[in-house]
């Protein structure tokens, strides 16, 4: 016998970034309401760039998110530069990326670990793991203070890092006044990456443990994200879309509002977006779906040990995903490390723009592909910014994750703490950081 | 001794500041021994209405439907903290407070839609008493720890310094900003921060606001004198995070 009422208003799902509410109602067997809302404040970033030097546009739209601050300095630097004709140097790319990797691993651990973990061990939150579970909740704390270490040697900060600039970088890794104490800094964290494996492993087996806990819900859908020539698509690249049945296509980020196509919707102060489906998701599943065969291969091994396949179709699977990529993120940061140790540091200074107009730059945060597109006059100020956000992208998937469960769990005699624990289990799965999800807009560019 | 109950709430912000909080490692175990987070809602399920100890605020207060929420954590917290800058001044959000025009400018012809409706932005205490505050973009976590620790023992006086981020600059001998061919808020900067980004080669752009009484037109001049900013960069510039602590506010 099919759940035939339920009645479900979760206001502000807890343990995500930022304020969502879930609200399902059923009455005698029909579905009445089903809504993915998102209230959050509206914030309006894209005002508050206008009229702000080139030199300081990075430094606020960081703002937008405490979690992926790196990524949202990292797209406005590169939309930026794209906009002023600048040509970054092979050590700033190097970089770069290994900030990038800084970011997606300590993000992906808070996520793994603090905020899905409990769920699967079937309490509320970490603390009350901190008796019974003490030595997984030292292990995360320890992962996590690794990735702001990280972060913070090579951006001078995690939450809205300082180094990073228009151009390249205004200083050394760590802090350093000289070449020579910078490479000793890349070194002592080249160290620090690699003593964070045995972590790794254990965390490999915790989630072997926990994964039968995962529901085995899957829905098809398009999966968009960025695909690198370079590497497993992260800091740079092309956009990537994948089709349930596998066909590829590649865009350019310039060309970006053709596959985003935003719109708006009472449900939601976050515009929606689709592509060639109703709706796409992105994030570490998307990006795992389009580039599984350039995982490090350490990170392949564990996949595979996980019983993991592409293309994967379960959204609860995107904390797996994130896993997966938190590995490949140490070893490929060992890799950067090696490369720039070999070229030799040098003390470079920010390359100066050759221009000013409009550009566009495109990086992955945790969560999925970031837009940022930006016009200066010429004399360096900003006339006109955008930033679309993973998250906007992600909710009009989510709405369509919960079209589609809600019958099923229905039809499996749920209960309506069940359904509600699903539900919240599932828009915790997308990692949503919905405080950036509210500023995006519609700003049209005159031609 | 009983812990002291704690509960984390956030407005309009970007949920750094709690995030420098899980930045300080498996020290943070040690914290709980004094302390018991009771809401949290970005790390933890549970919640509580009964009364608090101690509030952190994290969050500017930009929406008149975010009131009642403020107040009735106001009526049950024996003590409200505001932390980070959005909360403590208004912080990034109030950029855009000078202009009459963002609604339309981000959400188009959606503009009117009555869920998008925001006021400008303000800092908590506009909405409710504040006890004390912690100021920073992000918050310094050491000081945060240092204010935790004097709420925990009972200390009569938070301390947040007084003086200018160019005393801290001095202290760890770092090279000013303007000897460096660039610019800088440090004159009429609120310390406390340990002045991290001149440091890191950029300027302090006065996250923390201001120090009491600034001469805002010296600073306008030492901008563009020994700065070389344009007269609108000068004016403007310390805009980014001391909307509403500028004369003009």
């Amino acid at each position: 016998m099919a759940t035939q009422n339920a009645k479900i208003d979760v206001h502000h799902v807890t343990r995500v970034e930022g304020h969502g509410n879930i609200v399902v109602n059923v009455t005698d067997g029909t579905i009445e309401k089903c809504e993915w809302q998102v209230p959050e404040a509206p914030r309006f970033f894209e005002a508050m760039v206008r009229g702000r030097h080139y030199s300081e546009v990075a430094r606020i739209t960081s703002r937008i998110c405490g979690i992926c601050s790196v990524g949202h300095t990292l797209a406005s630097l590169k939309a930026s530069e794209a906009a002023l004709g600048i040509e970054i140097s092979q050590q700033t790319d190097l970089l770069r990326r290994l900030l990038k990797h800084a970011e997606n691993f300590d993000s992906h651990i808070l996520h793994v670990y603090f905020l899905v973990a409990p769920d699967l061990l079937g309490v509320p939150s970490v603390f009350p793991l901190v008796p019974t579970h003490g030595d997984v909740v030292k292990r995360a704390l320890r992962m996590k203070r690794l990735g702001h270490e990280w972060g913070t040697c090579i951006g001078g900060r995690t939450t809205h890092p300082t180094r990073a600039v228009v151009g390249g970088f205004a200083s050394l890794p760590g802090g350093a006044r000289s070449v020579r104490e910078a490479e000793d800094n890349l070194r002592e964290l080249k160290e620090k990456l690699l003593g964070a494996v045995p972590d790794a492993v254990a965390t490999f087996e915790l989630l072997g443990e926990l994964a039968g806990g995962i529901p085995p819900f899957t829905r098809p859908t398009e999966y968009i994200g960025l695909v690198d020539d370079k590497e497993y698509g992260l800091y740079d690249g092309k956009i990537g879309c994948v089709m349930p049945d596998g066909t590829r296509e590649l865009f350019e980020v310039s060309d970006y509002r053709s596959v985003t196509n935003e719109y708006m919707t009472d449900q939601s102060t976050a515009k929606f977006a689709k592509h060639n489906m109703d709706s796409y998701m992105a994030g570490a599943l998307a990006r795992i779906n389009l580039n599984y065969d350039r995982l490090h291969p350490e990170a392949m091994k564990l996949a595979e040990g996980l019983g993991f396949k592409t293309l994967c179709f379960n959204p609860y699977m995107n904390s797996v995903a994130q896993f997966i990529e938190a590995v490949h993120n140490v070893y490929m940061s060992v890799g950067y490390i090696d490369q720039l140790l070999e070229i030799g540091l040098k003390d470079e200074k920010p390359v100066e723009p050759t221009r000013f107009g409009r550009g566009v730059g495109a990086t992955e945060v945790p969560r999925g592909i970031l837009f940022h597109e930006y016009e200066y006059d010429q004399e360096g100020f900003c006339t006109k910014g955008n930033c679309i956000i993973p998250t906007n992208q992600n909710h009009g998937n989510i709405q369509r994750d919960f079209d589609a469960l809600v019958p099923e769990l229905l039809a499996m005699d749920k209960t309506e703490k069940e359904m509600e624990l699903m539900l919240e289990m599932l828009v915790r799965a997308y990692d949503p950081c919905i405080s950036c999800s509210t500023h995006y807009l519609d700003v049209t560019f005159k031609k | 001794m009983a812990k002291v109950k704690c509960a984390w709430f956030d407005f309009t912000c970007c949920e750094g500041c709690q995030i420098e909080l899980t930045n300080f490692g498996e020290p943070f175990v040690d914290l709980l021994e004094h302390i018991e987070p009771v809401e949290f809602r970005e790390a933890m399920s549970e919640k509580t209405t009964g009364p608090i100890d101690v509030a952190f605020i994290e969050g500017s207060f930009s929406r008149e439907a975010d009131r009642r929420r403020l107040e009735q954590i106001r009526e049950r917290a024996a003590v409200v903290v505001a932390y980070g800058s959005c909360a403590t001044s208004g912080g990034v959000n109030a950029l855009k407070n000078h202009t009459n025009d963002y609604t339309e400018e981000v959400y188009g012809a959606d503009a009117k839609r009555p869920h998008l409706d925001s006021q400008k932005a303000l800092p908590v205490s506009a909405a409710i008493k504040v006890d004390y505050n912690i100021p920073g973009c992000p918050i310094d976590k050491a000081e945060f720890i240092r204010v935790v620790e004097q709420l925990v023992h009972g200390t009569a006086k938070v301390y947040i310094p007084s003086y200018p981020v160019c005393v801290e600059c001095k202290r760890r001998e770092t090279v000013c900003r303007y000897d460096d061919g660039d610019h800088c808020l440090g004159p009429i900067a609120l310390a406390g921060c340990g002045a991290p980004c001149p440091a890191d080669g950029i300027p302090c752009e006065a996250c923390r606001g201001m120090v009491k009484e600034p001469n805002e037109a010296a600073m306008e001049l030492v901008l563009k004198e020994n700065g070389n900013l344009p007269e609108r960069w000068a004016k403007d510039k310390s805009r980014m995070f001391t909307a509403n602590i500028r004369g003009d506010a």
